[in-house]
């Protein structure tokens, strides 16, 4: 009877927090996007009206973020991918007893806290930074370009804070390719991308989808390199759920948004990992 | 016997495909210094801007001192958001380590009605984007008027940890050999001394990787922290906050201390490690 039991009670204090701090709260959330402004009422103060039509405003006043929101998150993941494919494969077949430290040291810039590191960008490449100078005396970008406060900082912002959470999941599905099955895939005459194409990728696939939905997930809700690395034109649905909720007091649109994005996100992970697991991982 | 067949098939491989092939072997490598270069150059600004003479604006290179070393504290608030995001992290992590820990051995060691639904209550913390997250809660706050502050702040980040530690710790009990608990229980340990000298130590080291990554998620958060903590200033947050401003070099000592120390503490970890595996 007691073995039955244990795993209900194991699970018992965490679920009843997730339930009270996470689960609530989303329900709360959904309550909150459908309700209006009490007429004559104080900044701040509103009624539940099952006004469902938050959700079509909010969308369409805010449309521009949102598909930024998504071009830029998909962009900063391809990207990410790009540079953390070769690094983690990299890591995992050419560092032989180096593995152990090259990981550490994927994960290490983590630990300088992220807003430093995305200033620093900011400052490394501005004005007074040595980048924009060097690419100015060699012709590569002319006198009034500017480097910050663009689209391409704040997409190279986010690649760079988000490339750990890539690479790591990557590496984690590479390094348990055995290494023979590449060798007899070369032994029947496949050249070096055959072999990449038709053995490695799909071996590595689990490392990919888990890779991309954490470079993702959270790059399309973010909006912190936006602030720092971008400009007013360039704001994601990160910034302006942000400022709904603390300039202008907005709750039921900011919580509209918040569900979009939400239903959007698990739309398209649902679809990829739905294409990347019928094309791919069978 | 390997080495002769690859010494005897050398030969036939025209010398362009060989030199394509060196090449192709050693980008990776060249790639992979470029990439780490990517990663390490804003933690390298910002340790070389730790060391700058620079008064209230650490924007220009002024000269070089070991003043903000000496003297951590030495801009207002430093120290206190420091302190404040230390409290909040070991808070954050020992009880998000002892609910995942706990769930990851429930989802990991037996099979129960619901475990599916389990593994998804997992996830989806995993896959809300943190600005949501952030938000609902602070909605929930704001609904039984709690004020935002320390212990929301604290509550914010379980919240987000405790997937975490489960992925963790279940990954590392995923690993472990049965047949050792079943070696214990034959030597006559019963259920409780199995789990305390067999099966505890195994994962010790998996609980305490995952206590680690709690730690630094919640030492780094800057998106959920913001929402929930109202008036308390983190390490973070005083980053975010005096960037309009220019943040001072002393902001840039800790965080370089703060690399240095965990680098070191992975480090020493993974030697004890090996050396217990020898």
């Amino acid at each position: 009877m007691g073995k039955i039991r244990t795993p209900y009670l194991l699970l018992l204090p965490g679920f009843g927090f997730l339930f009270t701090f996470f689960i609530l709260p989303i329900i709360n959330l959904a309550q909150t996007s459908t309700q209006t402004r009490v007429a004559g009422g104080d900044t701040g103060e509103y009624e539940q009206t099952l006004r469902f039509a938050n959700y079509l405003d909010a969308f369409v006043e805010n449309k521009e973020q949102f598909g930024r929101s998504f071009l830029f998150a998909t962009i900063a993941t391809v990207l990410a991918l790009a540079i953390a494919y070769p690094l983690a494969y990299a890591i995992a077949f050419k560092a032989g007893k180096y593995k152990n430290l090259l990981l550490v040291l994927v994960v290490a810039p983590f630990f300088t806290s992220f807003l430093l590191r995305t200033i620093a960008w900011k400052q490394i490449l501005g004005e007074e930074g040595f980048v924009v100078p060097t690419l100015r005396s060699l012709g590569i970008i002319s006198e009034s370009t500017t480097l910050t406060s663009t689209s391409f900082a704040v997409v190279m912002g986010m690649t760079y804070n988000f490339l750990p959470f890539m690479t790591l999941p990557l590496y984690a599905s590479i390094d348990r390719i055995d290494p023979r099955t590449l060798e007899a895939s070369g032994d029947l005459y496949a050249n070096g991308l055959t072999t990449f194409r038709r053995v490695t990728l799909p071996l590595s696939m689990p490392g990919v989808v888990a890779g991309t939905l954490l470079t993702f997930i959270p790059a399309a809700g973010d909006y912190v390199n936006a602030a720092i690395l971008g400009n007013p034109n360039t704001k994601m649905l990160g910034n302006v759920i942000e400022s709904r909720y603390f300039k202008i007091v907005d709750y039921p649109t900011a919580a509209a948004l918040s569900f979009t994005l939400m239903a959007a996100i698990l739309i398209l992970v649902t679809l990829y990992i739905r294409k990347a697991g019928t094309e791919e991982l069978v | 016997m390997s080495q002769k067949i690859k010494d005897a098939t050398i030969p036939t491989i025209p010398l362009g495909a060989r030199i394509q092939r060196w090449i192709g072997r050693n980008l990776i490598r060249i790639y992979a210094i470029f990439a780490f270069t990517y990663l390490f150059i804003p933690v390298a600004y910002t340790f070389a801007f730790s060391f700058n003479d620079s008064g209230k604006s650490n924007l220009i290179w002024k000269g070089f001192t070991f003043g903000n070393w000496q003297n951590p504290c030495g801009a207002p608030e430093v120290c206190s958001a420091l302190g404040n995001s230390i409290k909040i992290g070991f808070l954050a992590t020992f009880f998000s380590t002892i609910l995942g820990t706990m769930i990851a051995f429930a989802i990991g060691r037996h099979k129960f009605k619901g475990r599916s639904t389990s593994n998804l209550l997992i996830f989806l913390p995993m896959a809300t984007p943190e600005i949501v997250m952030g938000a609902s809660l602070l909605s929930l706050f704001l609904v039984f008027k709690i004020n935002p502050g320390f212990w929301p702040t604290v509550i914010a980040h379980i919240v987000f940890c405790i997937s975490f530690v489960v992925v963790t710790v279940k990954a590392r009990i995923a690993s472990l050999d049965p047949r050792l608990e079943q070696a214990a229980m034959d030597l006559y340990a019963n259920e409780f001394e199995t789990f305390r000298r067999v099966t505890l130590p195994l994962v010790a080291p998996g609980i305490a990787g995952a206590a680690l990554l709690a730690f630094s998620l919640s030492f780094d958060d800057f998106i959920i922290t913001n929402f929930n903590s109202g008036t308390l200033t983190t390490f973070p947050k005083f980053i975010y906050v005096s960037a309009a401003r220019g943040i001072p070099a002393q902001a840039n000592v800790i965080g370089s201390a703060m690399f240095f120390l965990a680098l070191t503490i992975v480090i020493v970890g993974q030697l004890v490690n090996r050396r217990k595996v020898r």
